[in-house]
């Protein structure tokens, strides 16, 4: 097997506080190979933000990585400093956040936004980078191009604008982008425009993609690998057919029971009881016993199995044995 | 008879700059339709779901219909009643206490300030009604605690919140009851807790919703009719089996084709073309037109009106 472009091992996020250290991110590990698009899911507060904001250097102190390994290409880079990392991000690391309005600067042109990138990070003359930021809008499906090259953000639409975004993020050739929610701002027609061009861009590519969701039809469609995160932990990593047809996660069986393309009919919803616990009031044994339908007392007793080595499938100890059902 | 009846509503909004900006840079008066001549029913104790799009001005239909907006032209008849246009004070008042709203924004719709059971109380208090035990009782009836009625909003999470907005709208025990969005700001898990609350809300009490949502496989699962709006205009109207199995619009039929699947794995689909139009400049004729891979040359110059195909009320002229 190649090496992967990305590889996180026993990531661990601390933010102390005064009443203690919240733990949001808590031993995950994964990998990411070229070409590749691992969905991470989850829901709010699971870590999975926190997680990707860890790779790129973004986390807002006091949070900071206080165990763990995240290697780039092969480079380890949790330990580089703020200039090391910045010089990553944009060069190596593209990133595309959820509202493409907020990402990109509203008083510089399109173009000047991406040549400014391309300049920092790539060895080319000015008159090269226009060039190339021309191709670039062309390549994310920006009708006249070369025009537009010239407006502002607000002269764009929303799925316009993430599409500049994504342009912006891949323009100085990334090995790695990470899209954190990438088309929940967006409405069903331009998210599938979007899902569809990050789909294209990293297959002829070979970019390694982390896509950061909570919407598991998205995962479904656009992701190659899968990683379900709750509360902090790995709750379940597998190819994203296995995981989402045949979960052996009682939690991840659970947020698929739940959602409304899975019951079709007028019956009633799968309800997972309780909800999420709070960081600072996480469960002993497994996060997930007290709202568990197969917990045992070992459940209650250990703290939860973890995926080592990015390559295991379900953080529990008693997973669903598929077999036996069918 | 309908317990709400829509017809030819319309809303035009005014989006004009300054009056002297518009004399100076000889700009005419710039009108924004949000709703054009939109006629539907609901029967009671039923759901019925407008799907759409941003821009499409199903928050502002729902608006109209609980009085928070005045429709520009049409009518609004709840109960016979129509809220805009009646005179009588009496009849208004008699039917304004049902009529409860739910919002998208549970963080945004309970004023921080209050607590719990005044937030609930508040709609019958503010009709001097009695209100002993009443936030208590909701509160159970909504799965919380009636201990929870002496604490404030922030101390509570995002369902717990929606939770609250439902036991608020339930106060008044109305009969119609709009929800816009009400699920949108939560997880998938907590979703399914609100939406299976509010089915069972709608037995106990007979209740009737007017159901918000941009997100088609909600509406599905709850909708007894829904109606597709496009660009302000209703473009199609059917039960959820016929809509989902034979979509007639071919907008309709791009917007549940675009939808991701949950078993879509590796889906490769044709990604739909374009984007909704600007709704102060709209294309002539039919709405969908320039996106509409059936277009010919009457759907540029005459506008489809709704006409009953198989069960589906369909705006298209080429629908069968």
């Amino acid at each position: 097997m190649t090496t992967p472009i990305l590889s996180i091992r026993d990531l661990t996020v601390d933010i102390p506080t005064r009443h203690g250290i919240l733990r949001p991110v808590n031993g995950v590990s994964y990998d990411i190979a070229a070409g590749e698009i691992l969905g991470v899911v989850g829901e709010s507060g699971a870590g999975k933000s926190m997680a990707g904001n860890a790779v790129i250097g973004l986390l807002n102190p006091p949070a900071h990585i206080s165990a763990g390994e995240i290697h780039l290409n092969g480079t380890r880079i949790d330990q580089l400093g703020r200039d090391a990392i910045r010089r990553l991000r944009g060069k190596e690391i593209g990133m595309v956040f959820q509202d493409p309005l907020t990402s990109l600067n509203p008083l510089l042109r399109i173009g000047d936004q991406l040549t400014e990138t391309m300049l920092a990070h790539l060895d080319i003359s000015q008159s090269d980078a226009r060039k190339r930021a021309i191709a670039a809008l062309e390549e994310v499906g920006i009708p006249g191009a070369a025009q537009r090259v010239d407006s502002y953000p607000h002269e764009f639409s929303g799925g316009m604008r993430q599409r500049v975004v994504i342009a912006l993020a891949l323009c100085a050739e990334p090995s790695l982008v990470i899209a954190d929610e990438p088309t929940t701002a967006l409405d069903v027609s331009v998210q599938a425009q979007i899902i569809a061009l990050l789909k294209r861009l990293c297959r002829e590519r070979g970019t390694a993609v982390m896509l950061i969701t909570h919407d598991m039809g998205v995962i479904a469609e656009a992701a190659d690998r899968v990683a379900v995160m709750y509360a902090g932990q790995l709750a379940e990593l597998g190819p994203v057919r296995e995981v989402l047809a045949a979960p052996i996660h009682p939690y991840t069986d659970g947020l698929m029971g739940s959602t409304p393309l899975a019951s079709r009919g007028k019956d009633r919803l799968h309800q997972i009881p309780g909800a999420m616990p709070r960081l600072d009031a996480l469960p002993a044994g497994c996060a997930f016993h007290p709202r568990c339908p197969y917990t045992q007392d070992d459940c209650k007793a250990n703290p939860g199995p973890r995926i080592e080595d990015g390559a295991g499938r379900a953080a529990c100890f008693h997973p669903i044995m598929r077999e036996e059902v069918a | 008879m309908a317990l709400v009846s829509i017809r030819n509503l319309t809303r035009i909004f005014d989006v004009s700059k300054p009056w002297l900006n518009r004399l100076i840079e000889r700009r005419p008066k710039a009108l924004l339709t949000a709703v054009s001549d939109v006629s539907f029913e609901i029967e009671e104790r039923t759901v019925y779901a407008l799907v759409g799009e941003s821009g499409s001005g199903k928050s502002t239909i729902g608006k109209m219909l609980v009085g928070l907006l005045r429709p520009s032209d049409g009518n609004v008849d709840i109960r016979g009643i129509d809220l805009a246009h009646e005179t009588d004070a009496a009849r208004i008042e008699s039917i304004r206490s049902d009529i409860q709203m739910i919002f998208q924004d549970p963080y945004a719709s309970l004023n921080p300030r209050w607590r719990v059971r005044d937030i609930i109380a508040e709609p019958v208090a503010a009709r001097g009604g009695d209100t002993v035990g009443l936030a208590e009782r909701l509160l159970e009836q909504v799965g919380l605690s009636a201990r929870d009625a002496g604490k404030f909003p922030h101390e509570f999470s995002g369902g717990q919140r929606q939770r609250i907005c439902i036991a608020r709208a339930l106060a008044s025990e109305p009969k119609l009851i709009v929800c816009d969005e009400p699920t949108s700001a939560l997880d998938v898990s907590v979703q399914a807790q609100v939406l299976n609350l509010m089915s069972d809300l709608k037995d106990e009490f007979g209740l009737t919703y007017l159901f918000i949502s941009h997100d088609l496989t909600v509406v599905q699962h709850m909708a007894d009719r829904i109606g597709v709006l496009y660009l302000g205009r209703l473009v199609e109207e059917a039960d959820p089996d016929t809509l989902f199995d034979t979509p007639r619009h071919p907008y309709t039929q791009m917007l549940l084709a675009a939808a991701p699947k949950l078993d879509g794995f590796g889906r490769e689909v044709a990604p739909p073309q374009g984007e909704i139009p600007d709704p102060i400049n709209p294309p002539p004729g039919c709405a969908f037109n320039p996106r509409c891979p059936l277009a010919a040359e009457r759907c540029r110059t005459e506008r489809p009106v709704l006409r009953d195909v198989g069960g589906s009320r369909v705006a298209c002229h080429f629908a069968e």
